[in-house]
C-alpha cells in the first residue's frame, strides 16, 4: 500500500509541505508525487540508509551522559523528508538577512565608539548599561573593514498565516553550518531520484566563502595567510564542527593550549618547527573564556594576550570581541528601530512582536498575560532558562513573575508561535513535526547568505524545542526554482 | 604541524600497540604456564613487575593470582596500562588529531577499542582468553597496517613511526624478561627441552617463530633466540629493528640533536653487549638499561616537540 497522506494533519500550523490534508503546496508536488508511489516501509528502509551513512560519516554532536560514561559523542539525528522553499521567497529573505546584519555590524561598531544610538535616545541607555555582553576592552578598536560580526547565524520562523520572523540573531559562536553540509550529502543518496527534478540548488560554497572572508581579515598581504580555527576541545558540544571546518578549509584546528601572544603582540602556534605566526584566528570560543589577561582570569581554554595582539592589528579574529552586545533578546527587540536609525529603511524581515519587561507599559501586559506568552532572558542560548507560558505550571508562573519584577531589564516575552511543520518520518508514515531554520551570513569584503541553512526539526510530536541537546534533529533545505 | 598533534599522535600509536603487546604478554606467559610440568608453578607475579606496575596492582588487588594478574592487565580501569585503558587512550588521543590520520584509522580504533569493551569479560574465562587477546592483536595490527599502507608520509606519519616503535622496543624487552626472571635455574639439565618449548613461546608471542626457523635455525635455543630478538636488523619486531626505524624518522624532522644522541647511545649499549652470553641477572639488568634508555629517548623527544610540561598540567586539571 502507498503512503497515505490523507490523514496527515498540520492542525491549525502553517506546513511547509501541504496547503490542506493531502494537498500539496506547488514546490511539493513532487516529493508528494513520489511517496505516493512508494510502498510500505520504503520511507523506513530510506531513513535507516540514511542513518547507516551519518554514522559511517562519523556525523555527531557531543552530550554529557553520566551512565555512558560523560561525555560521548551521539550520531547527529536527521530527517531524510527535506524542507523546500520556493528561490522567489528565498531571494527576499536573503536580501532581508543582508541589511539586518549591516544594520547589526553598524551598531556595534557604534557602541563601541560615539554610541550615537544612544545619544539620540533610539536605544536606551540603560539596555546598553546592564548589557552582559558589551565589552568595555572593545571601546575604540577599528577591527578591518569596520565588521565585527563576521558569521552570525539567525534563526527564521514561519508563523499560521505564513509570515517568516527573525526569532533571534546569534553573533557569538553560531554553530549548525556543518550539518548543513553534511544534510546534503546524505539527501542526494537517500533521494537521487529528486535531485534530476527539482536541481536544488547547491549548498557547497559555504568553506570557500568562509576561508576568502577569514583571509580578507589577515594583518599581513600574503598570498596564503595561516588560518586557524579556535576551539575548546573535543569536550565542546560543537567540536565536529570545528574539526570539519579546518578542515574543508585546509586550516589549523588549534587550541588555547597550543597559541601564544609573545612580547611582540604576535600570535603564533606551537608546532614541532618552531613557533609559527597565525595570522586570523576563527575563534569558537566565547568572549569570556578568550583571553584570561583580558576577561577571566580563571579560563583555561583561551590564549593570555589574544585581545591585545588583535587591539595591535596584529591578528585578525572572527568574530570580534564585544559582538555578541548585539546578540542579547532585549537589544534583538530593538533591531527594527537599529535598521531604520542606520540604514533608514524598513526592515525586509519582520521580528517576531516583542514586549519589553524594562518598559511599565509593556511589562504590566506581560505580568498579566504569562499563560500566553513565552518569556525568554536575555542572555541565555540553546532554549534555557525560557518560560512557555501555555505549558507551564500555575508555580512556575508565579516563579516567572517574580524574576521579571526583580530584573525588567533581562527578561522579553513573546506571543506563543505557531510554528510551521514539516512532514516528518515517523514509523512507516509521516506526520507533521515543528521547524525552524538558521541561515548563515557572512560578512567581510561582501555579504554572502547560506542557500538555505540549517532547518532544525522539533522530533517529538507537539514539542516546539529544536535544540540539539533537547531532543532536536534536522533535515536538509531545499532552495528550487519554481515557475 | 602542531606540537599537541604531535604529541597526539605519538601516544595513538604507542598505546595501540602498548594494547597488542600487552596481550602478547598475557599470551606468551598462559602458554608458559601450560607447558610447566606440575609441581612447578612459574607464577603470575613477574608480569606486574615486568610491566612496571607493582605500587599499582598492589593498591586494589591483595594476591597474584592468575585470575587477579590478568584481569588486572587485561580490563583494569585501574591500571592505565592495561589493554582496555590503553584503548581508551589511544582513541583520546587519535579523536582530536582525525584529520592528520586516514578517516579509516579512527573507525578501526573505535571498533577495536568496542571489541576491547564488549569481550574483556569473556577475555577474563580461561577458554575465552586466547580469541580475546587474538582480536586485540589482529585488531591493532589492522590498524598499523592501514597507516602503513594508505597514510601520508608526512609528519604526522613519522611521529607515529616513532611512537609505535618505542612502545615496541619497550614492549619486546618486558616480554624477553618475562622468560629470563622465571623460577628454573639456567643449567638444569632435565630442563633442557622445557626450556626450548618455553623460548619457542616467545618467538611465537613476538610473531618471530616462522622467520627465526627460516632465517637462524632449526634448533630453538636461548642464545639464538636472544641474538635474534635483540640484535637482527630483519625481523621487525628486533630491539634493533625498533631502534633503527625511530633513528630513520627522528631524522626527518628538524632539532633533533640530542634525540638522536640519545638513539646513538642505544644502539651502541646494543653493538657493546653480546646479549646471547648474559645470564639471567646480568640479562635482566641489562634490559633495564635499555628501558632506562627508552624513557630518556622520549623525555628529548618531548623536550624538543611536545607542549611545555606546564601547559600539559593545566589541560589535566580541566
Amino acid at each position: 500500500m502507498p503512503i497515505d497522506l490523507k490523514e496527515y494533519d498540520p492542525g491549525p500550523f502553517f506546513d511547509e509541505m501541504l496547503s490542506s490534508r493531502n494537498r500539496a503546496r506547488p514546490i511539493a508536488r513532487e516529493l508528494l508525487t513520489l511517496f505516493r508511489k512508494m510502498d510500505d516501509g520504503e520511507l523506513q528502509v530510506r531513513q535507516h540508509a540514511a542513518d547507516l551513512a551519518i554514522k559511517e560519516m562519523g556525523v555527531t554532536f557531543t552530550v554529557y551522559n553520566e551512565d555512558e560514561g560523560g561525555m560521548i559523542d551521539r550520531n547527529w539525528p536527521f530527517d531524510i523528508i527535506p524542507r523546500i522553499i520556493s528561490k522567489q521567497e528565498w531571494d527576499q529573505v536573503e536580501a532581508g538577512l543582508k541589511q539586518r546584519v549591516k544594520a547589526l555590524n553598524l551598531f556595534i561598531n557604534d557602541l563601541y565608539h560615539d554610541q550615537q544610538i544612544v545619544k539620540d535616545g533610539v536605544l536606551p541607555a540603560e539596555v546598553l548599561a546592564e548589557s552582559k555582553n558589551f565589552r568595555p576592552q572593545c571601546v575604540g578598536v577599528e577591527p578591518p573593514l569596520g565588521v565585527w560580526a563576521h558569521i552570525c547565524g539567525s534563526d527564521l520562523v514561519r508563523d499560521v498565516d505564513g509570515t517568516m520572523y527573525v526569532l533571534e540573531d546569534n553573533l557569538r559562536v553560531p554553530s549548525g553550518v556543518s550539518y548543513m553540509l553534511e544534510n546534503r550529502l546524505v539527501t542526494k543518496r537517500v533521494f537521487p531520484e529528486l535531485f534530476e527534478s527539482y536541481a536544488p540548488l547547491p549548498v557547497n560554497e559555504y568553506p570557500t566563502d568562509l576561508y576568502e572572508m577569514l583571509a580578507a581579515l589577515s594583518p599581513r598581504s600574503v598570498r596564503r595567510p595561516s588560518v586557524a580555527v579556535l576551539t575548546p576541545g573535543i569536550y565542546n558540544s560543537a567540536y565536529f564542527e570545528h574539526a570539519y571546518l579546518a578542515m574543508q578549509m585546509g586550516a589549523e584546528l588549534v587550541e588555547g593550549r597550543d597559541l601564544f601572544v609573545d612580547t611582540d603582540d604576535t600570535v603564533y602556534m606551537r608546532t614541532v618547527d618552531g613557533p609559527q605566526r597565525v595570522d586570523v584566528i576563527y575563534r569558537r570560543i566565547d568572549d569570556e573564556f578568550m583571553d584570561p589577561e583580558a576577561f577571566r582570569s580563571d579560563s583555561i581554554l583561551g590564549v593570555r594576550g589574544l585581545l591585545r595582539a588583535w587591539k595591535a592589528g596584529k591578528v585578525g579574529l572572527a568574530n570580534a570581541p564585544g559582538a555578541g552586545v548585539a546578540d542579547d533578546k532585549v537589544v534583538y527587540a530593538f533591531v527594527p528601530e537599529i535598521i531604520r536609525y542606520y540604514l533608514n529603511e524598513e526592515p525586509g524581515i519582520p521580528n517576531v512582536p516583542t514586549y519589553r519587561c524594562m518598559y511599565l507599559e509593556e511589562r504590566q501586559y506581560v505580568l498579566e498575560h504569562l499563560d500566553e506568552l513565552v518569556v525568554k532572558p536575555a542572555n541565555e542560548s540553546g532554549g534555557y532558562g525560557m518560560l512557555i507560558g501555555p505549558r507551564a505550571t500555575k508555580a512556575e508562573r508565579k516563579t516567572f513573575a517574580g524574576l521579571i519584577t526583580k530584573n525588567p531589564r533581562n527578561y522579553i516575552a513573546q506571543p506563543t508561535l505557531g510554528i510551521s511543520t514539516v512532514p516528518t518520518v515517523v514509523g512507516q508514515g509521516l506526520e507533521p513535526r515543528h521547524v525552524d531554520l538558521r541561515p548563515f551570513i557572512l560578512s567581510g569584503k561582501k555579504t554572502t547568505v547560506t542557500t538555505g541553512g540549517l532547518t532544525r526539526v522539533a522530533l517529538r510530536k507537539g514539542s516546539l524545542v529544536v535544540n540539539s541537546s533537547q531532543g532536536g534533529g534536522s533535515k536538509d533545505t531545499w532552495i528550487v526554482d519554481v515557475d | 604541524m602542531l606540537s599537541r598533534v604531535a604529541e597526539n599522535v605519538y601516544w595513538m600509536a604507542r598505546y595501540v600497540e602498548r594494547a597488542e603487546n600487552t596481550a602478547r604478554l598475557v599470551w606468551v606467559n598462559s602458554h608458559l604456564v601450560m607447558d610447566t610440568p606440575r609441581g612447578i608453578t612459574p607464577g603470575w607475579s613477574p608480569l606486574v613487575e615486568i610491566a612496571g606496575l607493582h605500587d599499582v596492582f598492589h593498591a586494589v588487588e591483595r594476591d597474584t593470582s592468575e585470575r587477579n594478574v590478568v584481569r588486572f592487565l587485561i580490563g583494569d580501569a585501574n591500571n592505565p596500562g592495561s589493554i582496555l585503558s590503553s584503548l581508551v587512550a589511544a582513541r583520546e588521543n587519535c579523536r582530536t588529531v582525525r584529520d592528520v590520520l586516514p578517516r579509516s584509522a579512527w573507525e578501526a580504533i573505535n571498533e577495536l577499542y568496542l571489541f576491547a569493551k564488549e569481550n574483556v569479560q569473556s577475555g577474563l574465562t580461561k577458554s575465552g582468553r586466547d580469541d580475546f587477546l587474538d582480536g586485540i592483536i589482529g585488531g591493532s595490527q589492522r590498524i598499523t597496517g592501514m597507516l602503513g599502507s594508505v597514510m601520508y608520509r608526512d609528519k604526522a606519519w613519522h611521529f607515529s613511526r616513532i611512537g609505535r616503535n618505542l612502545e615496541r622496543a619497550d614492549m619486546t624487552t618486558r616480554i624477553i624478561d618475562v622468560r629470563s626472571t622465571d623460577l628454573f635455574a639456567d643449567d638444569l639439565h632435565e630442563m633442557r627441552s622445557l626450556d626450548t618449548l618455553q623460548w619457542i613461546s616467545v618467538l611465537r608471542s613476538l610473531s618471530g617463530y616462522q622467520s627465526y626457523r627460516r632465517h637462524v635455525a632449526i634448533r630453538v635455543s636461548r642464545p639464538d633466540v636472544l641474538d635474534f630478538l635483540f640484535h637482527n636488523a630483519q625481523f621487525p619486531r628486533s630491539f634493533l629493528h625498533c631502534i633503527d626505524s625511530v633513528y630513520e624518522s627522528v631524522g626527518e624532522l628538524e632539532n633533533t640533536g640530542p634525540s638522536l644522541r640519545c638513539i646513538r647511545a642505544l644502539k651502541r649499549k646494543l653493538r657493546d653487549h653480546k646479549v646471547s652470553e648474559l645470564d639471567q641477572q646480568a640479562l635482566h639488568l641489562f634490559i633495564d638499561d635499555l628501558q632506562l634508555g627508552i624513557m630518556d629517548l622520549h623525555s628529548r623527544l618531548a623536550e624538543a616537540f611536545f607542549l611545555p610540561p606546564l601547559q600539559v598540567q593545566m589541560q589535566e586539571s580541566a
